[in-house]
């Protein structure tokens, strides 16, 4: 074990960092020797193979409110990002600020970077933006169309595809999200009346129908039973060699089941970010443990 | 809260929930005084229909269906029908409802969805306000302005511009008095507008935050989420602006009375003077003499009456259509 490490600080930014993935499984002593030309910096224990996304010092207003402070943090591509803490310690904020869904509340103000694949994405066309990194919501929120059509929307309203296409793709997606069986010979019922889980893996294939490279979902098993809950978990592993995943979640087991790497938030500051294995099991400040041991929050 | 320390042991000792120990509770005065004012609904109701058919009797056995029908209407030789007042009402409340939901339904998706905040809300008070203008203000507005207007401009323009177009060309024919069907349409239209901002408004508000992000977070425009999805989620809402429009351009009776033209004579013509019900209640009842002039008056009423009814009907039916196609309920 490598304890006490300064991890609150963001690694070292190495984008040229192409080693191989991380195995969540392996102990952390491990950890260094895939990256060789990562040299002498062991405590970049989260090292991604290569960050996706990436957010340099972003500090949030709602209004007077400072919601988030300096938070810097990069998403590896192909990994499962949790983001934990308590509630309104900025984890949703920020998820949200990712595809800037934030950027509709009104009063909302954001500092800093964030990148997409190098790209700063505060300067980019919001809606590619968006059309790149999907989102999954807290409650389920199909739109009050059958279930064909709520897979279809985002591929419709970005013209991705022809009208013979759309078929093939909505069942591609249904599958990826794990719920084509079931709703298979009722693709024309009303989405509404599929059970909250079912709902939630619709949400999930409408937005994996657009191939979004990242997936942001904010806390979307809060509503669900664990049974539910479980299928989404599996379909997430199961998904990210396809994209990049980033969660919100109130549960710390959810995160140390499917979080390849995991942050803590506490009032709107990242206390730290490490591998999910770390957090768990070795945390390296106080607050963190504090939290997982299920001393406050 | 009534029971008294005396009556409580009592009521523990024999488990007592007879009529008596629960009116002490206070639960059945309760139940009892409100059923009373709800019964007050029905009595209403039924006192109005009542009225209505009773008094409408000489009318109704005198001229049967065909007073629905008959174009005549002759208090001289008490011959009676209801056409030409139930072509009026129909006419002026349809025109200005094609008028005013568009414009009622596009600045509301405005206020609702697109406006800012402080703009909004002042925007938002002074529909408010316009929607509690008294009738008789807007019939004074149309006589001054939209009855001058309506001859000198938009009549000629109508005519200079559909004159000649095959079937719209007898829509804007004979001359341009200024009142008629068209003109009451653009008061209704005026009237009606702000209930179908206020309450279409409230229809988009209620719809969830979690709805418009779902769509811009697939990549949809600001635009694209709120008539795509926003709307279509409120369309129950909108739906129901329309109608309370509806209703409320059936039996607007002021406004209408002062610039429909009181022509008791049908014209296809939209620029042509017409009448509507509530405008030849409100002109003749007081006049009406002998038996049948004020029976068959009355039996306009409830001709009008059954026309709210029908529509009301049609409202609930058309809303349970679209609630069972795809939508179920928000």
């Amino acid at each position: 074990m490598t304890p006490m490490r300064a991890k609150s600080a963001p690694p070292s930014t190495d984008m040229n960092d192409t080693s191989e993935a991380i195995v969540p499984d392996q102990t952390p002593s491990a950890k260094s020797h895939p990256a060789p030309q990562s040299g002498p910096v062991p405590q970049a224990a989260a090292r991604p193979a290569e960050a996706k996304m990436q957010a340099k010092n972003v500090n949030f207003h709602y209004g007077t409110f400072k919601a988030l402070h300096d938070i810097s943090l990069e998403f590896p591509a192909n990994k499962v990002t949790a983001l934990i803490g308590p509630s309104g310690c900025g984890k949703s904020t920020f998820l949200r600020s990712l595809n800037r869904i934030n950027d509709t509340i009104r009063g909302a103000r954001i500092d800093g970077e964030i990148t997409l694949d190098g790209e700063d994405i505060l300067k980019m066309d919001v809606t590619s933006l968006r059309r790149r990194v999907g989102m999954v919501f807290q409650r389920p929120n199909p739109f009050p169309k059958s279930i064909f059509e709520n897979v279809a929307y985002g591929i419709r309203v970005n013209g991705l595809a022809s009208r013979s296409e759309l078929p093939g793709i909505v069942e591609k997606s249904l599958r990826r999200a794990a719920l084509w069986e079931e709703v298979k010979d009722k693709l024309q019922e009303s989405a509404n009346a599929l059970s909250g889980g079912q709902q939630q893996r619709l949400c999930i294939a409408r937005g994996l129908a657009v191939d979004p490279e990242v997936l942001l979902l904010d806390e979307p098993c809060s509503a669900l039973d664990p049974i539910a809950t479980a299928k989404i978990e599996d379909l997430l592993v199961a998904i990210k060699d396809q994209c990049t995943i980033v969660i919100v979640t109130h549960n710390m087991q959810q995160a140390a089941r499917v979080a390849d790497s995991t942050g803590f938030f506490l009032l709107g500051k990242l206390i730290e970010h490490d591998r999910t294995d770390v957090i768990f099991k070795n945390p390296s400040k106080k607050e963190t443990e504090d939290y997982i041991t299920g001393r406050f929050g | 809260m009534a029971s008294t320390a005396a009556a409580q042991p009592q009521l523990k000792k024999t488990g007592s929930t007879g009529f008596l120990s629960r009116l002490r509770g206070g639960d059945e005065v309760a139940r009892l005084i409100t059923l009373l004012f709800a019964t007050s609904v029905l009595i209403v109701t039924a006192l109005l229909i009542t009225e209505l058919w009773v008094s409408s009797g000489p009318s109704r056995e005198k001229f049967g269906f065909s007073f629905l029908t008959s174009t005549t209407w002759n208090p001289v030789t008490d011959e009676f029908g209801a056409w030409p007042f139930l072509y009026g009402t129909i006419v002026t409340s349809v025109v200005a409802l094609l008028i005013s939901v568009p414009i009622g339904v596009g600045a509301a998706i405005y206020l609702a969805e697109l406006a800012g905040g402080a703009w909004s809300d002042a925007l938002t008070f002074l529909v408010e306000l316009l929607a509690s203008v008294p009738s008789v203000i807007y019939g004074l507005l149309a006589i001054f302005t939209i009855v001058p207007m309506m001859r000198e401009f938009i009549g000629p323009a109508l005519k200079t511009v559909f004159g000649s177009v095959p079937l719209v060309q007898d829509l804007v024919a004979g001359p341009v008095y200024g009142v008629g069907y068209l003109t009451a349409s653009i008061v209704l239209a005026i009237m009606i507008f702000p209930y179908i901002i206020s309450v279409s408004r409230e229809a988009l508000m209620a719809v969830p935050r979690e709805q418009r992000e779902a769509a811009l977070a697939l990549g949809a425009t600001k635009w694209e989420s709120t008539w795509q999805i926003v709307v279509p989620f409120a369309r129950l809402g909108i739906i129901g602006s329309v109608f309370l429009g509806f209703a409320r351009a059936l039996g607007e009776t002021m406004a209408v009375t002062m610039v429909i033209g009181n022509d008791n004579n049908i014209h296809a013509s939209l620029l042509s003077p017409g009448n509507t019900i509530p405008a030849i209640l409100a002109s003749e009842f007081n006049e009406a003499s002998g038996k049948l002039h004020p029976s068959a008056l009355i039996e306009l009423g409830l001709v009008l009456f059954l026309l709210t009814l029908i529509l009301n009907g049609l409202a609930r039916l058309l809303i349970l259509v679209t609630t069972r196609k795809g939508s179920a309920r928000a």
